[in-house]
């Protein structure tokens, strides 16, 4: 009875009796949720242009950061590094099209996530190559991004603390949706990109240029990933350690199913707050540090129930 | 000329459903075996125990795997996973039965891990393809969670990881810990490499091996030409857990000697999956090419920085052999995505026809 209690009801005690404090944990949640949720952005896009499960995406993200304050450290001012870290990602993308996607074009998912595999490696070599392999310190204040908290007041003497550069994640991840959306709807390249992701034959028999699109998906999930990484970086150090919410990314698409950006958000929502609940109100049942696994398992469950995700599109099987 | 299978006619059904019909086969696997049993006697201790041991050690784990993903067509994630649960069980059972040969030990551990394996196996039932891979996942990092905050796995070590303890067999041979010569361990690795690869060749060529081979191509046709999913499926996942089992098992034991949890980590599954694609997909050989190629590369790499007289920090080396890695795997997935074992029968087929280019 004692478990059952502590499994079943003393978690819900707990958050009522301290209400601030679960508002807290909602929001710490809610704020990785958001993180999470971009780089499953990254994933979609590149998914639904080439069909490629882009693994590599965590390491874009760790990468872009990692150039961006190498830059810096190296003297460069903040602002230029910015601009030049776009340069960065975009050559990565032309030489990802050039020399990984072009080449393999048409050959089965698993050697495309090979591929994208051995270019994780190959960044993560490559970056720790040229900055290092030790842990740096996000350029927070140089790129003008707020620091510093407010504390509002709940209940009686309740504090919820929120960090100002967390809003400013949220506020611009939400922006970035909305010109993604109206990127993809209302422009030309959007059109194509739609195309593309529908039929590849035919969006090359109506004149579409592959290689251009590829190249500018793999630049767009770059831009993605370097906001990721400078508000990721934020929270905590810039190191290839990061590479562990690459995985994370991964329930999260599950959740939302591979195709679908509004299936991103809400699948990273979902995995940011239920595995901080999880990882506070019930992980110190089972010992704590619940949270490397939880993600999955929630992300295993939903599937059992639907295979094809939240939003993903219906699969039909034909023989 | 070399390699010509004509005028070896087969009079027996016996004959010819032998594992290699062809004489030359069994000629080359003959070299190959004495070769394996004379490498000891003529290599350093350093090239036995850092490359050799668990070059074949890993050739297992890839197999393993190449059964579930190159026969049955599951991807999975979660290889290094499972060879933690085989190095786990391993370690309890010789810590509650001390006497018993280790060899046995390492053997029955094996099926601990394919318990496991069947159980994450079961989504497979309903989950398909790159979603299945990301649920293999969470017995990745399950299993890993496991290993850190259940003391009673690693014997309440302060330390956390888990030491291998001496142990003898076959009269008064020391067959594992700091103490185990690196010639008996070899021979050890060997021997069970050797059998229970061809305990595998027989069951992929096999009815079983069949239907694997069925689901993979066309999970709905194989199921409506009467193979259960269920069976096909489910027995893919155990024989595959337990080869990674029995492996996990010999890497601690015959190899590292001791292993803390991050020995089992994510990036051990990826090098056998690695090894599995670059080898070949569905095929016993290519597993050994793969990770003969995956292991051996950065050692090759380390030792010829600075052979070229490069003088490069330690860190640096890492870097680029990491890198050159990466590039390398991209290369060979471009001019050859069937792997190695698909230029190895092309080699075959060149050798057939030689000295003529065509036949």
């Amino acid at each position: 009875m004692d478990i059952l209690y502590a499994i079943l009801v003393d978690p819900f005690v707990q958050m009522v009796e301290l209400p601030d404090f679960f508002l807290q944990v909602l929001w710490e949640g809610f704020v990785a949720g958001v993180l999470y949720a971009l780089i499953a952005l990254g994933f979609v896009l590149i998914y639904k242009a080439s069909g490629v499960f882009n693994f590599a995406q965590g390491i874009m993200v760790v990468f872009a950061g990692l150039t961006l304050v190498g830059l810096h450290e190296k003297g460069v001012p903040a602002y230029l590094a910015l601009i030049l870290t776009i340069g960065v990602m975009g050559l990565l993308a032309l030489a990802v099209e050039r020399f990984v996607m072009r080449p393999l074009v048409n050959q089965p998912d698993i050697i495309l996530l090979m591929s994208t595999i051995g270019l994780t490696y190959f960044l993560v070599g490559f970056g720790e190559f040229v900055f290092g392999g030790e842990p740096k310190q996000m350029i927070t204040t140089e790129l003008g991004l707020p620091t510093g908290s407010t504390a509002f007041e709940i209940g009686d003497g309740g504090l919820l603390i929120l960090q100002h550069i967390d809003i400013a994640a949220a506020v611009i991840a939400i922006i970035m949706v909305a010109v993604l959306a109206v990127f993809f709807n209302k422009t030309r390249i959007g059109r194509a990109l739609r195309a593309v992701a529908d039929d590849h034959q035919a969006a090359l028999s109506v004149g579409i240029s592959l290689n251009q699109i590829w190249a500018i998906v793999w630049f767009a999930a770059g831009i993605v990933a370097l906001t990721t990484g400078i508000m990721w970086g934020a929270r905590s150090d810039v190191s290839f350690a990061l590479e562990i919410i690459a995985f994370k990314a991964l329930p999260v698409l599950i959740l939302g199913g591979f195709t679908s950006i509004p299936g991103a958000i809400v699948g990273g929502l979902i995995i940011g707050v239920g595995e901080k609940i999880g990882e506070i109100y019930w992980g110190p049942l089972v010992g704590g540090g619940i949270e490397s696994w939880l993600a999955y398992m929630i992300a295993l469950i939903f599937l059992l129930f639907r295979p094809q995700g939240l939003f993903g599109e219906r699969i039909i099987e034909r023989v | 000329m070399l390699y010509r299978e004509s005028g070896q006619y087969k009079t027996s059904y016996i004959a010819d459903q032998a594992i290699f019909p062809i004489r030359e086969d069994r000629i080359g696997m003959a070299i190959i075996g004495l070769v394996a049993l004379a490498i000891p006697f003529f290599a350093s201790d350093f090239f036995l125990n850092a490359i050799m041991t668990p070059f074949l050690i890993l050739s297992l784990a890839a197999i393993g795997l190449n059964i579930l993903t190159g026969y049955a067509g599951q991807l999975s994630l979660g290889t290094g996973a499972f060879m933690g649960v085989g190095a786990y069980s391993c370690y309890k059972l010789t810590s509650i039965f001390p006497d018993v040969n280790i060899i046995i030990l390492v053997m029955i551990s094996g099926l601990f891990s394919a318990g496991i394996g069947v159980m994450f196996g079961l989504p497979s039932l309903r989950i398909k393809g790159l979603y299945l891979a990301v649920t293999t996942l969470a017995a990745q990092f399950f299993l890993e969670w496991c290993f850190i905050r259940i003391p009673w796995l690693y014997n309440y070590n302060a330390s956390g990881a888990i030491e291998v303890p001496e142990r003898r067999g076959f009269g008064d041979i020391i067959l594992t810990g700091p103490s185990a010569s690196a010639m008996t361990q070899y021979f050890v690795v060997l021997a069970i490499v050797v059998v229970v690869t061809l305990a595998v060749k027989n069951i992929v060529r096999g009815r079983i091996g069949r239907q694997w081979m069925m689901i993979r191509d066309m999970d709905i046709a194989a199921e409506l030409m009467g193979v259960r999913p269920l069976t096909a499926k489910l027995s893919a996942f155990a024989v595959s857990s337990y080869l990674s089992g029995v492996a996990g098992a010999m890497f601690i034991f015959f190899y590292l000697g001791a292993a803390e949890p991050s020995a089992f980590s994510i990036t051990l599954s990826f090098q056998i999956l690695f090894m599995v694609i670059l080898g070949g997909l569905g095929s016993l050989v290519g597993s050994f090419f793969g990770a003969a190629f995956i292991w051996g590369l950065p050692i090759v790499l380390r030792a010829g920085f600075p052979a070229l007289g490069l003088n490069v920090g330690a860190e640096v080396i890492f870097h680029i052999a990491q890198m050159v890695v990466g590039a390398l795997i991209i290369f060979f997935l471009i001019t050859e995505p069937h792997g190695l074992a698909r230029l190895w029968q092309i080699g075959k087929e060149k050798l057939r026809v030689w000295p003529f280019p065509y036949a």
